[in-house]
């Protein structure tokens, strides 16, 4: 635990001072180079962890400690995707690219910035419309163009609040490999925020699953137990895939609510391997009478 | 394309069309035939004026000119002529519209660069910081609605120069629009971008200059293009106030040559500087507006 790159602890959250807490007893940690989803449904705080994460956000109690050092505020060691792209207008998508690229290395020459920021916008697909404006994009370019920008400044973490949320399907499936195959090249540590079950099962490493708000809490861990190799277009051959899917949907269908309102104190987030249950732990699932009712 | 040309064609026609009907109605109202026939149905109006004509040591030998009102030949006479020569200068009460219209433009420049110098970093301010927009609200709520000629007198008083209060007029009438434009633009510019910002740890200059300053632009633009239209319509009223030069003072000083072709031509040519004026900003407008 005291090894692991980020860690969270205690994190809780409420908006009023006499209204519930969003979230509480938010803790987990993330080993470098790890690729973590967080699913649950909407109101259990998940962008705000994410905001917490990345700075834009004070906790209400609990630290965030990245790299041995608590986070307080925004850095630039912390790349962060926006769900909506939010690339500036007024921009290229070079110039996009390059207003990070000079943030993050203000000594650079501009000829130099231009060129590292040319790298990233190659990376993800997009040479050739270095000189176009956002608005004559689409959704899944822009999307990326986000990506690059966020890679670009080489943080030693990348925050992801849906980033394809907003795209069809078929984009999002080349922008979600274009995204694979970035980050095992980088070696990224990915903190992501995601609707898509099977997003989440090609993605990561880890799977946060959350309660539902208030009293929020990180109930589950999954680890994704399919091979690294998986891609979009085999993964769902591979009977482990429905394994854990069928235990991702359980969850957000019946035992987000349940362990909610079973309110329970002092839970200990379980960690469960789908499809490899023997190798959990016995004590672990006891905490939990209604899920184990339920799986 | 060509369903918009067409249409752009079309309402050329018509304007062209209401433009001749002007014309015509102008043409037919201060026809000398016309006019006398219209005195005589009002009554006794006509002896009246004719009685005074004489009293004038003026006879009804010219009818076009007594009868006030130019006909479209006069005015077309003294359009061609201003036209011709539009920047003589034969002394304080005759110069050419050019010269009139040059001063004018230059205090309108004058204050309204001032105006904007002031407004639009004060207007960053009130639009970063809520405090400062409370603390200054009562204030600009209180000046805003004041007509900028109520300022005339302070100003001459204080200034004690005329040229310079025309001036001072002008910057406190582009003030307000380009004030209250600028903070509602740099207070709403969107989260994201700030988000964008902070996550980057941008220098406040940098994001000032890069990130807020474009994203209010079209905003500040909008202010600067009303303040500049209230301007040209104040400038006017102020030199007819102050005098000596400028082509609100033109106006005035043909109304008392009673030289009605010259305040109609400066009329015109009001009009056409003011819409000259609208047109640059709105081009400028254009060039900072971005698409999202």
């Amino acid at each position: 635990m005291d090894k692991a790159f980020l860690t969270v602890e205690n994190l809780n959250k409420r908006y009023a001072d006499d209204a519930p807490p969003v979230f509480e007893q938010v803790s987990f940690s993330i080993d470098k180079g790890e690729f973590v989803c967080i699913i649950g449904h909407s109101g259990c705080g998940k962008t705000t962890i994410l905001n917490v994460l990345a700075g834009l956000e004070a906790p209400s109690g609990g630290v965030v400690i990245m790299d041995q050092r608590e986070v307080k505020g925004p850095s630039l060691d912390r790349g962060v995707v926006f769900q909506s792209h939010a690339l500036m207008p007024w921009f290229s998508v070079l110039g996009n690219v390059v207003f990070a690229v000079r943030s993050r290395w203000p000594d650079w020459s501009r000829a130099k910035a231009e060129e590292h920021a040319r790298r990233f916008i190659e990376m993800v697909g997009l040479q050739g419309a270095e000189q176009k404006k956002p608005s004559e994009l689409s959704g899944g370019m822009k999307q990326r163009v986000g990506i690059a920008r966020a890679f670009s400044i080489e943080p030693k973490m990348l925050l992801m609040d849906e980033p394809f949320g907003a795209l069809d399907a078929l984009t999002r499936g080349v922008v979600q490999d274009e995204l694979l195959k970035i980050c095992s090249a980088t070696h990224q540590t990915v903190f992501m925020i995601t609707h898509d079950v099977d997003e989440a099962i090609l993605l990561a490493d880890k799977i946060f699953l959350m309660s539902n708000g208030p009293h929020a809490r990180i109930a589950e861990v999954v680890l994704n137990t399919m091979p690294k190799t998986r891609t979009r277009e085999s993964m769902h051959h591979d009977p482990q895939f429905y394994r854990i899917r069928n235990h991702l949907v359980d969850f957000l269908v019946h035992r987000s609510r349940r362990i909610q309102e079973a309110g329970a104190v002092d839970l200990v987030t379980r960690v469960v391997t789908p499809g490899l249950e023997e190798s959990v732990p016995a004590q672990a699932s006891d905490n939990f009478p209604q899920a184990a009712l339920a799986s | 394309m060509k369903p918009s040309a067409q249409l752009g064609w079309r309402a050329g026609l018509i304007s062209l069309a209401l433009f001749g009907c002007l014309l015509l109605v102008w043409h037919l109202a201060t026809a000398p035939k016309e006019s006398a026939r219209i005195e005589a149905g009002v009554g006794g109006g006509a002896s009246a004026d004719d009685e005074y004509a004489k009293l004038m040591g003026k006879t009804s030998s010219s009818p076009a000119k007594t009868s006030g009102f130019p006909g479209l030949a006069q005015m077309g006479e003294t359009i061609r002529k201003e036209l011709a020569h539009p920047f003589y200068d034969n002394g304080p009460n005759d110069k050419g519209i050019g010269i009139q219209l040059g001063y004018s433009l230059a205090r309108v420049g004058l204050g309204f660069a001032i105006a904007a110098v002031v407004a639009i970093p004060l207007g960053f301010l009130l639009g970063m910081s809520p405090l400062m927009q409370r603390a200054l609200n009562p204030f600009i709520q209180i000046l805003k609605p004041i007509s900028p000629l109520a300022w005339m007198p302070l100003a001459l008083y204080t200034i004690k120069d005329s040229s310079i209060s025309g001036i001072f007029v002008i910057f406190i009438c582009s003030v307000w629009p380009m004030l209250m434009n600028t903070a509602f633009g740099v207070a709403s510019v969107r989260r994201d971008w700030l988000n964008v910002a902070k996550t980057l740890e941008v220098t406040p200059l940098r994001k000032a200059f890069l990130v807020i300053l474009p994203a209010a632009a079209p905003t500040i633009l909008t202010g600067m293009r009303i303040s500049m239209g209230i301007a040209w319509l104040v400038i006017v009223a102020a030199e007819m106030l102050v005098g000596g030069t400028g082509i609100g003072y033109f106006v005035w000083n043909e109304w008392n040559n009673l030289s009605l072709t010259s305040v109609i031509f400066a009329i015109l040519m009001i009009g056409v500087t003011g819409m000259v004026l609208d047109l640059l900003f709105a081009r400028l407008q254009k060039l900072v507006t971005y698409t999202e």
